[in-house]
């Protein structure tokens, strides 16, 4: 093949080379999410009651133990599951039991959800239980957001700020 | 399992085994057509795609020196981050954003020919048996070039960043190992902590430094790795990056921005092909696809349709320790040793079962491997147990027997290369070989010399590709006198003809037989050799050699 050839069939395949690293390094654009819809992200992490009520222990029971051990409550470790809902203009969007994290079931409950939404104004209610009882809720919180296009609105718990937040 | 020494592995249904076989051959076939093409404009030597290691290297090193310098100016603030590389890249264009540009596209070129050296390789089936170790390293290469690109893109801070943290931190969270979500970091800009990116910037600096001792151990047990691409190769792709980088620079997008959602993204699809998976699939079920396929890709060496050569053996009695098997062995298979017998040598050639793929390559390298010998029984210092040299001579010499015409030619081939048979005729021989350079010089001096036949015809893989890496690199120095064991000045060159055909050049092979035959009818009929007795011993021909 003669030279001058040789170098133009480099040329081509550098050429090529090159668009397909320059256009693939940025191109097609990749459409995560809906430009007209707003995203609710709810993220928090909680740990629920005791599963039991701590017992104090009797004197009794206190001597039968090590002198190391004798603490004075004996407490179940594992902890109830988190019920969670959430319910947009009257509907329910998300409800889900959270269980324990932990072999042992005594760590926090975490939740990390989210739910892409029609951007506008809605109607929004977060409820929590993380005690024994068996109905109702321990926390509720409920707004009129409204939200634009690509907004991501935060749902945080905080208990020590009572309870839910919207960011 | 392993399947049983030169033999396909009979567990396998034969109607899959054929299946298997068919589509490696046909892959096999486009990636020779493919060379066919940048042969001719790039030459055998400059081929890039006999070159994808050293390219990966040579984009590795390109990667680490635009890093270096991008590092300088970078800033691991949240805001300052974003800032720095704006500045990078709108003021200081000619040093920053260039070197922002090479770094960006470098990385993506590496995955380019990292993805096709791999191909490639499993194609070839140059992965299994002894040579498991260099394939099974090369996997965990594949996670951490992973690792340093998206850690890269992290760093820049913009909504492409934005979205990687939040989606990469997403799949880490669904393992269900750490105690608290990593994707809570990323809530919104209240929640941003600046110690992450310090902690993204240590995974982009340590992950690159561990890559380098991986790579270093990837190439460990192969002899004369090469590590750098010819310095054409290597000026022509650093000057398309170049221009590459002019042309189009690497710039930022919009600032990363937590409050707000990043819904359409101009994308790197060469780091981020799996993350829109993230979007319709469990995080889980990613882990378990990319998680599988790394444990098969560990495995393929062992899995079927295996095939393992018998590996080479040495015959003390004919050994003097000269060294040169060890010195031609591509997979450092042969190693010098002490002697552990009484002989008047102080080292003798060990092979490391492990490490020999039973190439051959070493007996070609033998100076007792010779046709030559006659007084004594042909057993060279090191030999194929399942082809040995005495055999080969035999096999040769009988091959020859029936031959006629004044353009007798015998061909000596590997068993990676074209199809040997369809050459067979009235006046060709045919011996096929594991690689080509088990041929020893002397017996084309012998074929040759001892007007066994008018000419010898070395054919196997294509050029630049060698099976057994260089078994085409040695014989032809071997022939060219620039390697021991030289082929004697006395043999006529123009009595041998090469041809590195591969699989797909069955007419090329055959017409430059044709062209080599009526060469040879035309050339002056050759004298033979007085034949006398030239027996040799292990020291003896070493020194006839050297």
């Amino acid at each position: 093949m003669p030279k001058a050839l040789q170098y133009f069939g480099q040329f081509i395949a550098y050429a090529l080379f090159a668009l397909v690293v320059g256009y693939f390094a940025t191109q097609p654009a990749y459409t995560h999410m809906d430009p007209d819809k707003a995203l609710i992200k709810m993220s928090f992490s909680h740990a629920g009651e005791h599963l039991q009520e701590c017992r104090r222990l009797t004197q009794e029971e206190l001597n039968l133990l090590p002198p190391n051990m004798r603490r004075p409550m004996d407490c179940l470790r594992k902890r109830v599951a988190l019920l969670i809902e959430l319910e947009l203009d009257g509907a329910i969007l998300y409800r889900d039991e959270l269980p324990p994290s932990g072999l042992a079931g005594d760590g926090a409950s975490t939740a990390y959800r989210k739910f892409p939404v029609p951007a506008g104004s809605h109607h929004l209610v977060a409820r929590l239980r993380d005690s024994r009882r068996e109905d109702g809720f321990d926390y509720e919180q409920a707004a009129v957001v409204t939200l634009a296009p690509q907004q991501n609105f935060v749902i945080d718990f905080r208990p020590e700020l009572g309870g839910f937040l919207f960011l | 399992m392993a399947c049983p020494a030169s033999s396909v592995c009979p567990w396998i249904r034969p109607g899959v085994r054929v299946q298997v076989i068919g589509i490696r051959s046909v892959a096999k076939a486009a990636f020779e057509g493919a060379d066919n093409v940048f042969n001719r404009a790039f030459t055998p030597a400059w081929n890039p795609l006999c070159h994808l290691g050293t390219l990966g290297w040579f984009f590795y090193w390109i990667v680490i020196v635009s890093g270096i310098y991008l590092y300088i100016f970078f800033d691991t603030g949240i805001n300052q981050a974003y800032e720095s590389l704006e500045y990078l890249t709108n003021v200081q264009w000619y040093a920053g954003g260039v070197m922002r540009s090479l770094h960006r596209y470098a990385s993506d070129a590496l995955i380019i020919v990292m993805m096709l050296h791999l191909l490639r390789e499993f194609v070839m089936d140059r992965y299994r048996g002894s040579r498991w170790f260099t394939w099974f390293t090369g996997v965990p290469l594949l996670w951490l070039v992973f690792a340093c690109g998206i850690s890269g893109y992290w760093m820049v801070w913009d909504v492409l960043a934005q979205y990687i943290a939040i989606a990469s931190t997403e799949w880490l969270d669904s393992l269900g190992i750490f105690g608290q979500s990593i994707a809570r970091n990323f809530l919104n800009n209240d929640t941003l902590s600046g110690r992450f990116f310090t902690l993204m910037v240590f995974i982009h600096i340590a992950v690159p430094l561990f890559m380098l001792l991986v790579m270093w151990i990837h190439i460990q047990r192969q002899r004369n790795a090469r590590v750098n691409p010819p310095v054409g190769l290597a000026v022509g792709t650093l000057g398309m990056l170049l221009a590459l980088s002019l042309a189009r620079p690497a710039l930022s997008q919009a600032p990363a921005n937590l409050d707000k959602v990043p819904s359409v993204i101009d994308f790197d699809w060469f780091y981020l092909v799996a993350y829109p998976l993230l979007d319709t699939i469990p995080g889980q079920t990613l882990w378990a696809i990319a998680g599988g396929g790394s444990l098969l890709l560990l495995l393929l060496p062992w899995l079927p349709p295996g095939q393992r050569r018998a590996t080479a053996s040495v015959d003390l009695d004919n050994c003097n320790g000269c060294g040169r098997c060890v010195e031609d062995c591509p997979f450092s298979a042969v190693s010098l040793q002490p002697r552990t017998d009484d002989a008047a040598f102080s080292h003798e050639a060990v092979v490391s079962d492990n490490l020999c793929t039973g190439c051959g390559i070493c007996v070609g390298a033998c100076p007792t491997a010779t046709p030559f010998r006659r007084t004594s029984e042909l057993i060279p210092g090191i030999d194929l147990p399942d082809l040995g040299i005495q055999e080969l001579r035999e096999k040769t010499l009988s091959a020859i027997a029936n031959l006629s015409g004044n353009a007798r030619v015998v061909v000596f081939g590997c068993s990676h290369g074209a199809g040997l048979e369809q050459l067979q005729g009235a006046d060709v021989a045919v011996l096929k070989l594991p690689c080509v350079a088990m041929l020893p010089p002397s017996f084309i001096d012998f074929m040759i010399t001892r007007g066994h036949v008018n000419g010898v015809f070395l054919t196997g893989c294509a050029d630049g590709d060698c099976h057994y890496r260089l078994g085409i690199e040695w014989t032809g120095q071997r022939l060219a006198g620039e390697r021991d064991p030289y082929l004697r000045k006395r043999v006529p060159r123009e009595r041998i003809a090469e041809s590195w055909a591969g699989i797909t050049r069955n007419k090329r092979l055959q017409q430059e037989l044709r062209t080599f035959q009526d060469r040879l009818r035309a050339l002056p009929p050759f004298k033979r050799t007085p034949h006398r007795s030239t027996g040799v011993r292990a020291g003896e021909a070493a020194e006839h050699h050297a």
